[in-house]
């Protein structure tokens, strides 16, 4: 599907880009006129994602992040969060509510909140060689939120 | 993120302030787990009124402060929770183990 709008971004993994990232595409997002449900939503998801390359994709290095955030026909945006990193070996543990290999500081709970905050969530993983994280969501038409 | 501690008798409020994301929670959980290893109170009270955005990274907060009070056979409430921040809060299910208030 085409694209109707996009931006791209690059960045290191550091855990200062968090913010950066989450608030860039809520700008981005900003022009479908989401709820502040909604808005909050993507934020939270793209924290999620991005958060996951920091500390899992690049356990001891610093690496790149690519961040795109697509607005396609129907208000709907797509997000791809990508990295190089070490990869997941097994999604579906992975996905698992409350199961990390982060720590103490870590709930596991970054994809259940993806897949629940967002319409759409898939994952391409190779042990060695990176993660991409597919995300969508249709934001609802300003009528039928009925607001004024 | 920041955090101001009020300990007042056998209560312990953290005021949270700013967004609380897995950069600004690794130092967070360290805080919370050795101010409450020192003022040893009943109730762990986690006030989020100026709390603007909160990720996964906060439910880490939340379960190192009700694992802390667990030891101590005491309790932890969150108060002034925001919706952005209620709506992860549930998605892990944590009221079950703690109080949530609006």
């Amino acid at each position: 599907m085409k694209a109707e709008n996009y931006i791209s971004l690059e960045f290191p993994s550091k855990s200062a880009n968090e913010a950066f990232a989450r608030g860039a595409v809520a700008c981005f997002a900003a022009q479908l006129d989401p709820t502040l449900e909604e808005l909050g939503d993507i934020k939270t998801a793209v924290s999620e994602a991005v958060t996951n390359c920091i500390v899992h994709a690049y356990p001891k290095e610093i690496g790149k992040i690519w961040l795109k955030a697509f607005i396609l026909n129907g208000n709907k945006l797509k997000i791809t969060v990508k990295d190089k990193g070490v990869g997941i070996s097994d999604i579906e543990q992975a996905k698992t509510p409350m199961f990390t290999t982060g720590g103490q500081e870590r709930s596991g709970m970054g994809f259940t909140i993806m897949e629940s905050f967002m319409d759409g969530l898939k994952i391409k993983s190779v042990p060695g060689g990176g993660t991409v994280v597919h995300m969508t969501k249709t934001i609802s038409i300003r009528a039928a939120k009925g607001r004024k | 993120m920041n955090i101001d501690t009020h300990p007042r008798g056998a209560e312990l409020t953290f005021r949270f302030s700013g967004e609380i994301d897995h950069h600004g929670a690794r130092n967070a959980i360290g805080e919370i787990g050795g101010k409450i290893e020192f003022f040893r109170p009943h109730i762990c009270c986690i006030d989020m009124k100026e709390v603007t955005f909160m990720d996964s990274s906060g439910i880490a907060v939340v379960l190192c402060a009700f694992n802390k009070m667990r030891e101590l056979d005491g309790r932890v409430q969150i108060i002034n929770t925001p919706d952005q921040a209620r709506r992860v809060l549930d998605a892990a299910g944590l009221d079950r183990l703690v109080t949530i208030a609006v």
